[in-house]
């Protein structure tokens, strides 16, 4: 089991999800986030006052996985993430020890199974 | 807003008619942030400061534009088509009477400003999330004069409308007609935006827009309780009307929400404020209150149907200006000709008091408004398109107008902020960074 987090362009988000939607990959965690990286801040006045941002908002993807799956979910957020330009983030894949389903107790990478059909019962 | 109504028309100023009218004229003025809270509301929040600004920016230059020219061109002379230059630069523009009114010249000049600012706030609803800020300057300045000036002639300043028997009393030909069709053609002309039919577009503040809407009532009574310019019957109507006709269109709308959705929308209440308020405008003076209860539950049918419908296409005519401005406007024109009343307004009887010819006069003017004001402003952008990008890059989009054109965010929180003061050593002026 992999933990996928991926810190994104907003405007990247609605293309990832609906593709990994249509692959089978329904379930995530997404929160809006603010960071800093090599991107330049952006510059904004107020009442004469002259500013630069720094922390830029991003989009942060969180999503577990099984071993297999990775690769495919990765290269997906790779695909409509990239721009080609400064600030476009970064995806990190984490090791995970276990896994549970609150509403029955099971564990294991079952639960974390693909669901095929999981765009067709939305 | 004919003259022909106000039977006794002195040349004495009448203080009680001068003193309401100030106020009205303030009140209409409100409309114009009011108007900009609603749309902000309406938009994504990254597109909340470009959006109310559009609406601060038509108070700017369309004030500038009708004080120059447009008030000359709406209000001076008969001709049929435009008026005169003898206003221009408020030249003859002064403390005496307009004539015909028993105000001063002057409130009479700025109460009819404040229709052109608004008018053309209206307009930007269509463009929004996308339009430039600068090239919407430049269309408001041009748009004010070569289509709200010009209706405003035809409507109310002696022109063919009015000479031919259209009755208009505060503006659906001008402003609702004028504003709805002209949206309709600068959505075509400006383009989608680039998530439009592929995302959720939502509303980022509902309460934004029950108060937006809110405001835009109130200011209303000044709107349509201004418009026979006195303290007389046909005021007194049209106030009153302002009230009844806008509460029918919220029923009504309540219960079509219900019926389609299941639940009754806030977002729903606030569009049928504007509808009822829309409907009413027209025919304020001109019907009776009971009539004006029907109008006001008979307006929300078409305007509900055709939001409904518009957000099925890819026409992107963003905040709905056709369905709640032209198409309400357009109902409320063809209602004068069935149940304008004599008794009521001492003008005219529509077909169900038996002169059925008013109905054509209302009937020339719901043709002759769609067409010239889809046109014209069709033509318009188009030639301004030619000469300056009306839009933005796609990653202007995406970071959203305000940072873009402003750089400002409505919703600053001041975390990671650094002030940049002379002595900070930032020696060149930093560019504009990437965006998001």
């Amino acid at each position: 089991m992999k933990m996928v987090i991926a810190y994104i362009r907003h405007e990247a988000f609605e293309p990832i999800r609906a593709d990994l939607l249509a692959k089978g990959f329904p379930s995530m965690s997404v929160s809006e986030v603010k960071g800093s990286g090599r991107q330049k801040g952006i510059t904004e006045r107020y009442r004469g006052a002259e500013l630069t941002n720094y922390l830029r908002p991003k989009v942060k993807i969180e999503c577990v996985v099984a071993d297999g799956d990775v690769r495919t979910v990765v290269d997906t957020i790779l695909t409509h993430a990239r721009t080609g330009g400064v600030g476009d983030g970064k995806v990190f894949v984490l090791p995970v020890e276990e896994a549970y389903r609150v509403r029955t107790g099971e564990a294991g990478e079952e639960i974390l199974q693909a669901h095929p059909d999981a765009a067709k019962a939305l | 807003m004919t003259v022909s109504i106000l039977a006794a028309a002195t040349t004495e100023v009448n203080t009680g008619d001068t003193a309401w009218m100030l106020a009205a004229t303030a009140l209409v003025l409100l409309m114009t942030p009011a108007l900009g809270l609603f749309y902000a509301g309406l938009v994504r929040s990254k597109n909340t400061l470009n959006t109310f600004m559009m609406c601060i920016g038509a108070i700017a230059i369309a004030t500038v534009m009708w004080a120059l020219v447009g008030y000359s061109l709406a209000f001076d002379g008969e001709g049929s088509i435009v008026g005169g230059l003898g206003h221009a630069f408020l030249h003859d523009v002064g403390f005496e009477p307009r004539a015909g009114t028993t105000i001063p010249h002057l409130v009479f000049f700025a109460f009819q400003a404040t229709f052109c600012i608004i008018t053309t706030a209206l307009v930007s609803g269509a463009v929004v999330e996308r339009m430039r800020f600068g090239p919407f300057l430049v269309f408001a300045a041009l748009w004010s004069v070569l289509v709200y000036a010009v209706m405003a002639h035809w409507a109310f300043g002696g022109g063919w409308l009015q000479a031919q028997g259209t009755l208009d009393f505060a503006g659906g030909v001008p402003v609702e007609m004028g504003s709805g069709f002209s949206a309709l053609a600068a959505a075509l002309v400006v383009g989608a935006r680039k998530d439009y039919g592929r995302q959720a577009l939502l509303p980022h503040n509902a309460v934004y827009v029950l108060v937006g809407a809110g405001l835009l009532w109130f200011g209303w009574f000044g709107f349509n309780g201004g418009s026979g310019f006195s303290t007389g019957n046909a005021s007194v109507l049209a106030f009153t009307n302002t009230l009844l006709t806008p509460a029918c269109t919220l029923a009504v709308w309540f219960a079509l929400d219900a019926i389609r959705g299941r639940q009754v929308t806030a977002i729903g209440a606030a569009t049928a404020i504007i509808v009822g308020c829309v409907g009413i405008t027209p025919a304020g003076g001109f019907i009776s209150p009971g009539w004006a209860m029907l109008l006001g539950a008979l307006v929300a049918l078409p305007s509900y149907a055709v939001i409904v419908w518009r957000t099925r296409t890819r026409v992107d005519e963003t905040l709905d200006v056709l369905a709640a401005h032209g198409i309400a406007g357009f109902t409320g024109i063809l209602f004068i000709g069935f149940f304008a009343q004599l008794s009521w307004n001492g003008a005219a009887d529509g077909l169900l008091y038996g002169d059925a010819g008013q109905l054509g006069s209302q009937a020339l003017a719901a043709l002759a408004a769609p067409a010239y004001a889809f046109g014209m402003t069709y033509v318009l952008l188009r030639v301004l398109g030619a000469a300056m990008p009306l839009r933005g890059t796609e990653r202007d989009e995406a970071v959203g107008m305000d940072l873009v054109h402003h750089g400002e965010e409505a919703y600053a929180t001041g975390e990671g902020a650094i002030l940049i003061t002379p002595e900070s050593g930032v020696e060149e002026e930093l560019a504009v960074a990437q965006p998001v």
